[in-house]
C-alpha cells in the first residue's frame, strides 16, 4: 500500500512496517540535495515531528514523522550521497522505516491519485 | 517538509506571480528557459533554470553564466558644470573612496556610508565623459536615490535609470562577449561604452561570482534580443539567483541586507581595502565622509569583531542566523553566521559570520549552534574559491 502526505511525503506499507520518503514533485522542488539528517534507529515518533532533514546548496527542509512508530532501519546510502536521492526519491532514495503504532492510521493518508492532485 | 532556513537566498518555497511584482526585461526569456520564479526585492526574479542550481554554479565557474540582474539599481548622477570631477567630489562626501583619482573608464567598488559609519550598501562607481554611473543593490535602490538626493549639492542630477542589465561570467565570458563588443583589452574594472547588436551598452569588466566577466548595461527594449544572442553560445547557460548566491558566497563576497547592513562597519566587515588611502589619515583628502570619525578610529585601532569566512566540519551546512560560540559547551554566544549554505566547487559546507577580533585568525575553531547541537567550524581566508579576474 504506497500512500502520501500534505508534507509531501510517501509510505509504502510492508506488514506494519512503512518505508519512508520524499516524493517526486519533492526533490523536484528541492533541487539537488547536499546533506541529510535521519533518525536513529530505535527512535520513538510522534506524528507531526522532525524526523529528518534534507538540505539543497540554497534552504533546509525538516521532513515529519507522517504516523508514530518506532524507526527500524534507515538508508545510509542517501546520507553518504544525498544528491542519489534526487535520482530516485520514491525507490532507492528512501529515508527511513517505522514500524507503526497503529498500520490502520495509513488509511487516512492519501492514495497516488488524492496526492497527484494535491500536489498539482 | 517545511523548510527550515533558507539563508540569504529566496526561499524555495515562495509562490510567483504576485501581480504587484516588477519584471525585469528578461521576464519572457526566463519563463522560456524553465525558470521557477521567486519574489526578490520587489521583483519576480528567476531563482533557477531547468539546469537546476548546481548545474548553472558548476557551469559559471567553468564555462559561462548569464545573470539577470536587471533589478539593480542604475543611477546616473549628472552635474550640471558638465564636469565629472565635480560628481566625484560631491561623492566622495557619502563614500569612503578616492573619487577624483578614478579615471575615466574605470570603476570602483564603494561602500555608501551613514554618520554613525554603517553600511547603508555597496556599489559600483563608474566614471564616464562628464558623469558618474553608479550600480546599487536591488532592494535599496529607492533609499540609496534619496539618501544621494538629500546630500549631494543642487548642481549633481541624481536619477535612477531603466534599462536591462545582464552578467555575464566565468572563464569563457570573455570569447563570448569578444564576438559581439572590442572588450578583449579591457581589465578587471574597466568600463567601455560599447555597441552590442548595434545597442548602445555601457560594459563594465566586473561581476559578483569571483570569475573573470562582464556586466552589461542596455537599453530595456533590446535586452531580450542581446540576452537571446549571448544564450546561443553553447558556453552560456542562463543561472539563476539561487547559483548567484552560492558563487558570490564561495567568492567571500558580503552580501548587503545579510552580512553587511547598517549594523556593520566597512572595517567590521572585512572591507577596509575598499578605503582609498586618499580618504585615510595622513591621505590627500583625509575623512570628509559620512561616518567617518569611526571607521578612521577603526582603522587605526581595529575593530572589535571581524567579518570572516567559516568552514564547518561534516556535511552540514550551517545557515544564516546561527549563534556562534567560543567553546564547544557552554558560554554566551560570541557572534552570529550571516550567509551560509553549501559551496558546490567545494563539495563542502561554507559559512560567513562575525566573531570577536580575537577569533578572527584564520585557523581559529568556533562553534555553530544547529538544531541544538555545536557543530565546529574553522576560520577561513576569504575567498573561498580564488578569483578569476582579470588584472593584467
Amino acid at each position: 500500500m504506497l500512500r502520501f502526505t500534505d508534507e509531501h511525503e510517501w509510505l509504502r506499507l510492508d506488514g506494519d512496517t512503512a518505508t519512508i520518503g520524499i516524493t517526486a514533485h519533492a526533490a523536484e522542488q528541492l533541487g539537488d540535495l547536499v546533506f541529510v539528517e535521519l533518525p536513529k534507529v530505535g527512535a520513538k515518533l510522534t506524528k507531526g515531528e522532525a524526523a529528518a532533514v534534507v538540505e539543497s546548496v540554497k534552504a533546509a527542509s525538516d521532513v515529519y514523522a507522517p504516523l508514530s512508530g518506532t524507526v527500524t532501519e534507515v538508508n545510509e546510502a542517501a546520507v553518504s550521497d544525498p544528491a542519489s536521492i534526487g535520482g530516485d526519491p520514491q525507490g532507492a532514495g528512501w529515508l527511513y522505516r517505522l514500524k507503526l503504532d497503529d498500520p490502520a492510521d495509513m488509511d487516512a493518508l492519501m492514495d497516488e491519485a488524492a496526492y497527484a492532485d494535491f500536489a498539482k | 517538509m517545511s523548510p527550515l532556513a533558507a539563508g540569504a537566498s529566496p526561499p524555495a518555497a515562495a509562490k510567483p506571480e504576485t501581480p504587484s511584482l516588477a519584471r525585469t526585461p528578461l521576464h519572457a526569456l526566463h519563463l522560456r528557459n524553465g525558470a521557477r520564479m521567486v519574489p526578490f526585492a520587489g521583483y519576480e526574479m528567476p531563482v533557477q533554470y531547468s539546469a537546476g542550481l548546481m548545474a548553472e554554479h558548476r557551469h559559471t565557474r567553468a564555462s559561462a553564466g548569464l545573470f539577470d540582474v536587471s533589478h539593480m539599481g542604475q543611477i546616473v548622477l549628472t552635474p550640471r558644470s558638465g564636469e565629472a570631477d565635480d560628481a566625484a567630489r560631491a561623492l566622495e562626501a557619502l563614500i569612503p573612496v578616492d573619487l577624483l583619482g578614478l579615471p575615466e573608464g574605470r570603476q570602483r567598488y564603494g561602500l555608501l556610508t551613514d554618520p554613525s559609519g554603517g553600511i547603508l550598501d555597496d556599489l559600483m562607481v563608474a566614471r564616464l565623459p562628464g558623469r558618474l554611473v553608479v550600480v546599487v543593490n536591488a532592494a535599496n535602490k529607492a533609499a540609496d536615490l534619496a539618501h544621494l538626493r538629500k546630500h549631494l549639492p543642487e548642481g549633481i542630477a541624481a536619477e535612477l535609470v531603466p534599462g536591462g542589465l545582464i552578467a555575464l561570467q566565468g572563464p569563457k565570458a570573455a570569447d563570448v562577449l569578444g564576438r559581439f563588443a572590442d572588450i578583449a583589452t579591457m581589465r578587471f574594472m574597466d568600463v567601455r561604452e560599447v555597441a552590442i547588436l548595434g545597442a548602445p551598452c555601457l560594459v563594465s569588466r566586473s561581476g559578483y561570482t569571483g570569475e573573470d566577466g562582464f556586466e552589461i548595461a542596455m537599453p530595456e527594449d533590446r535586452a531580450e534580443e542581446i540576452a537571446e544572442a549571448l544564450l546561443a553560445d553553447a558556453s552560456v547557460l542562463p543561472v539563476g539567483l539561487g547559483a548567484r548566491d552560492s558563487l558570490r558566497l564561495e567568492a567571500g563576497l558580503p552580501l548587503h541586507g545579510s552580512d553587511i547592513d547598517p549594523g556593520t562597519s566597512p572595517v567590521e566587515a572585512g572591507l577596509a581595502w575598499a578605503i582609498s588611502s586618499a580618504r585615510r589619515q595622513g591621505g590627500a583628502r583625509t575623512g570628509g565622509f559620512l561616518g567617518s570619525e569611526r571607521i578612521l578610529s577603526e582603522l587605526a585601532r581595529g575593530p572589535a569583531r571581524r567579518r570572516v569566512g567559516l568552514r564547518p566540519e561534516g556535511r552540514a551546512p550551517v545557515r544564516a542566523g546561527a549563534p556562534l560560540f567560543a567553546e564547544e559547551s557552554g558560554g554566551a554566544p560570541v557572534g552570529r553566521v550571516t550567509s551560509g549554505g553549501f559551496g558546490p566547487s567545494l563539495g563542502a559546507p561554507v559559512a560567513m559570520g562575525f566573531v570577536p577580533t580575537a577569533l578572527a585568525a584564520p585557523g581559529t575553531r568556533v562553534f555553530a549552534e544547529l538544531r541544538g547541537a555545536r557543530l565546529a567550524a574553522i576560520v577561513a581566508t576569504l575567498p573561498f574559491v580564488p578569483a578569476g579576474f582579470k588584472r593584467g
